[in-house]
């Protein structure tokens, strides 16, 4: 190719993908399973196909600056459209591909989409759904013709039209896509995201090719990636967590990504790609730990016997010995047994046998779950970001893992903890605006230009992050003291016999706590010592329950010890409720969070009794069944004080 | 719509079947057109299956003729069947369970395949190319049906819904161009019923498959046929469009508005 894009900075993407071309050309840069096979795309075919996209674009009128919104599972295509929007210096806008059509809506309408690139056959009937709201849509492509034979609306095209036209109007204008390429500037928006919009209207994040790129090459050198990486792409594109690794990251290094074959088979995709870079949410993780799980239940004895021996050896010294810390020569032995026997053949079933860097965020993970996979050998580590930073904040540097932090600020961020708790961040990777919303964006970034993330958080001794919980939630105890109550409350439902916990404490003298327990699992404990209860509310007022959730509690009062500014937060009273907290009672949202102030509203007389130290209290509730009938549950609850640990330095005061 | 109902392509002239003295069918004529969804309808016993069975010459009937593409047969056999184009899928899935779903496709293609035993057993030469072309045939119904996920697993695990569209499937992978679906929706959920509808529809469009169907739900033959023959103790009551069938009063005592 006769592009010059090497002897320009290569600071925006296309200029990135040009010069893979050019330097890796023959390297697979893209791969998708597809009837059965792995297809491949080279670096040069990804330039060609992406050179196609964008002179068709032109062709269809697509002028500068334009969004264009991409809806669908992440495939090959749909990246290289992506990137040929970048080259025109447009703004691609990825959209979550399971929205309904009204979610998509008011997006579309606010971004001014005018060109619309879809996946299939369901994408384009969403949009013919919304097309009498949509009058500035001009064009929609697809990519799987699968279905679409009857489609006779003229704005919607095969994608593969659209190449050809754009193939034809390369052969007039050669030079037009490389001097487009020159035009671009790196405080250009790259790519525009959505903010999920849990409080008020979505936002669009304008990331700029310079936030992106100062992001994607500060992870990429902190963990050394190289173009010999795979990674699979799985995660939503609309996700900034994928932008960052399947896109940014890939074009940073020139590794390989992987498409699934379809959302059914990733676990079987998993394994045969074995990704050497993998990104996953914590529920993924989850999931794999509790397949193998009840596998292993299945198993024979001698498989189970081996199984638990060996895990007990990980569980004592694998960790250490990823970290590089002294382990006993004897360990060592016996974790490298139980990585022929054990370890090995579970990460090749789990397909992370390649694994050397994982990373999981977007929600909290349990202290054990985390530890079983670090055990077992794989560099399991957790990262901190939002869409506005490009999800790079803190990345945990390797060997130095702690389960509750995040670890510490990534190269070229600059992480503070204002007055109140709360995280701001500065760097390179922060949003330019949000777009449209000058309001909205000077709220975001204050007179310093720090991003407020609303998140509290603090640094621990060496000067990892912890985040505590979202900083609207935080609130202080009569003494002053800072607390947190979902912090508290994710390390109370870790314990796997608490479903739910509600804390209170804001401006009062103590914390006290509400437990929901699990049923199943503390049904099954239950049972295995002869238990007999007749359904939750006897199960959550037996005595030897009340002992189990006392100890856990406990344990982590002693946590809390030693959490800084946490210690006062250790909880001294608590209850079991006498029924599950249940959206249908309005009591959780429909995603499972704790409606605090409804449920501190309803339940007001066992807060009351909490915090005037009595030893029970009656209370009848009404309760909807699902289908629709009222019924009471009334129960006398059993309050219990805990023990908590006095403060060091502070006994004396 | 781009899928245009043609010429008779099978046409069944006063066929009658009897076990010993039972009748099953008596004489029984109805015609099936190019690219055309024709379903068969009848109270259980009222020789569905049997006519079914004629079709693709598992049973001999003792009277009548089956003229199929202009070729007329006294005596079909499911090989002349098969050879002349005609899959079938089965009531009570015939699978072979033991074996995982691509193994099960590839039986499908079996009448295609050209090399001999020994190439095949030392997979050979002519032998190798050709079971990668069956393959990739294989692979199509795998896509076209969205089985991915289940290319592996053996049949036998697999939860009935799924059974079924593999059975759909293994018919499919002969490239038939009439197939018959002996109740491809009995015992399914809704859901299941929905997603095999569609696929016997995009499989009509896609492919202009002839499909003669037996099927138990009224609501599911009504939307998806083009032409519906009645039968009551195989003897043919009604033949025409769904409209037509529906407000035919013989039908309607038989079936439709009696209360079975």
């Amino acid at each position: 190719m006769p592009e010059t894009a090497s002897s320009q900075a290569l600071d925006t993407f296309p200029r990135l993908l040009l010069e893979h071309a050019q330097v890796r050309g023959g390297k697979v840069a893209m791969r998708e399973k597809d009837l059965g096979i792995w297809q491949c795309w080279t670096w040069q075919k990804v330039a060609d196909e992406v050179r196609a996209l964008a002179c068709g674009l032109v062709e269809m009128g697509f002028k500068r600056g334009e969004n264009v919104a991409i809806v669908g599972d992440n495939r090959p295509r749909m990246y290289m459209m992506m990137s040929a929007v970048q080259c025109l210096g447009g703004v691609p806008l990825p959209l979550y591909q399971d929205a309904v059509a009204n979610e998509m809506l008011f997006v579309l309408v606010d971004a001014e989409v005018r060109f619309l690139f879809v996946e299939d056959q369901e994408q384009v009937d969403k949009v013919l759904e919304l097309q009498e709201q949509l009058p500035q849509l001009r064009h929609v492509f697809y990519d799987d013709p699968h279905g679409m034979r009857h489609y006779t609306q003229p704005f919607i095209h095969d994608v593969r039209e659209l190449m050809e036209m754009g193939r034809i109007h390369n052969r007039n204008h050669p030079a037009l896509l490389t001097s487009e390429v020159a035009a671009g500037s790196p405080d250009d928006v790259s790519v525009m995201l959505y903010t999920s919009g849990t409080t008020g209207r979505p936002k669009g994040v304008c990331l700029t090719h310079h936030a992106f790129i100062s992001a994607a090459r500060g992870g990429a050198d902190f963990d050394h990636l190289t173009a010999d990486e795979d990674i699979l792409s799985y995660l939503p594109m609309a996700w900034v967590g994928d932008h960052l690794f399947s896109f940014a990251q890939a074009m940073i290094t020139g590794f390989t990504i992987n498409c699934p074959e379809s959302a059914e088979t990733v676990m079987n995709d998993l394994r045969e790609i074995g990704p050497t870079y993998y990104f996953a949410p914590p529920r993924v993780f989850e999931n794999l730990l509790t397949q193998v799980m009840i596998r292993m239940e299945d198993a024979s004895a001698i498989k189970q016997k081996m199984f638990h021996y060996f895990m007990a050896v990980a569980r004592r010294s694998g960790a250490e010995i990823l970290d590089g810390k002294a382990v006993s020569f004897a360990d060592r032995v016996l974790y490298g047994l139980g990585n022929f026997f054990v370890f090995g053949p579970l990460k090749n079933v789990l397909g992370l046998s390649r694994v050397r860097v994982a990373y999981t965020a977007g929600a909290a993970i349990g202290p054990d779950l985390f530890r079983f996979y670090r055990s077992i050998g794989i560099n399991l580590k957790q990262l901190y970001g939002q869409t506005e930073t490009c999800a790079y904040v803190c990345l945990q540097p390797d060997g130095e893992i702690k389960f509750d932090s995040v670890g510490k600020p990534a190269p070229g961020v600059e992480v503070k903890i204002a007055d109140n708790g709360e995280i701001l961040v500065k760097g390179p990777m922060l949003l330019k605006e949000y777009y449209k919303r000058p309001d909205a964006t000077a709220e975001a970034i204050n007179a310093d230009g720090y991003f407020m993330t609303g998140d509290a958080g603090m640094f621990d001794d060496e000067g990892h992050l912890k985040i505590i919980d979202r900083a609207k939630d935080v609130g202080k105890l009569a003494n002053g003291a800072m607390f947190a109550p979902n912090f508290i409350e994710n390390k109370l439902k870790f314990f796997p016999f608490v479903k739910e916990a509600v804390v209170f404490g804001d401006r009062r003298e103590m914390v006290c706590a509400f437990i929901n327990i699990d049923i199943g699992a503390v049904g099954n404990w239950a049972e295995r010592r002869g238990i007999a209860y007749s359904g939750y509310t006897d199960l959550a007022a037996k005595v030897e329950v009340y002992g189990l959730i006392q100890e856990s509690i406990e344990q982590v009062n002693s946590e809390l010890l030693g959490e800084g500014p946490l210690a006062d937060s250790q909880i001294h009273r608590f209850l079991i409720l006498h029924k599950e907290l249940d959206p249908d009672d309005d009591e959780l949202t429909r995603t499972r969070k704790v409606r605090r102030g409804f449920v501190a509203e309803k339940y007001g007389v066992l807060i009351d009794a909490l915090y005037a130290g009595k030893d029970s209290q009656f209370i009848e509730t009404a309760v909807k069944f699902e289908d629709g009938r009222q019924g009471k549950v009334a129960a006398d609850l059993v309050i219990r004080d805990l023990k908590t640990f006095a403060i060091a330095g502070r006994a004396a005061s | 719509m781009s899928r245009q109902i043609g010429e008779v392509v099978l046409d069944l002239k006063q066929v009658s079947l009897s076990f010993g003295g039972v009748k099953a069918l008596t004489g029984i004529s109805f015609d099936v057109r190019e690219h055309e969804i024709r379903a068969i309808i009848g109270p259980n016993g009222a020789g569905k299956s049997s006519m079914l069975n004629v079709i693709n010459g598992v049973y001999r009937p003792q009277e009548g003729e089956i003229i199929l593409r202009g070729q007329r047969f006294t005596k079909m056999n499911p090989y002349k069947a098969a050879q002349a184009g005609i899959s079938r899928t089965f009531q009570n899935i015939a699978l072979f369970k033991g074996m995982n779903v691509i193994d099960n496709l590839m039986t499908g293609r079996n009448l295609k395949i050209r090399s001999n035993l020994i190439q095949q057993a030392f997979w050979w030469g002519p032998a190798r190319r050709e079971e990668l072309e069956h393959r990739a045939k294989v692979e199509e119904v795998i896509d076209f049906l969205e089985i991915q996920h289940i290319r592996k697993t053996p049949v036998g695990r697999l939860p009935y819904g799924l059974q079924k569209r593999v059975d759909l499937g293994r018919a499919l992978a002969m490239e038939p161009s009439i197939l018959l679906l002996d109740e491809p929706m009995a015992g399914m959920n809704v859901e299941e019923k929905q997603d095999m509808c569609r696929f016997i529809l995009d499989v009509n469009d896609q492919f202009g498959t002839t499909i003669v169907l037996i099927e138990h739900d009224m609501a599911v033959v009504m939307d998806i046929s083009d032409r519906v023959v009645v039968l009551d103790y195989g003897k043919k009551i009604g033949d025409g469009d769904p409209d037509a069938v529906r407000n035919n009063p013989d039908v309607i005592s038989a079936y439709l508005g009696a209360s079975h």
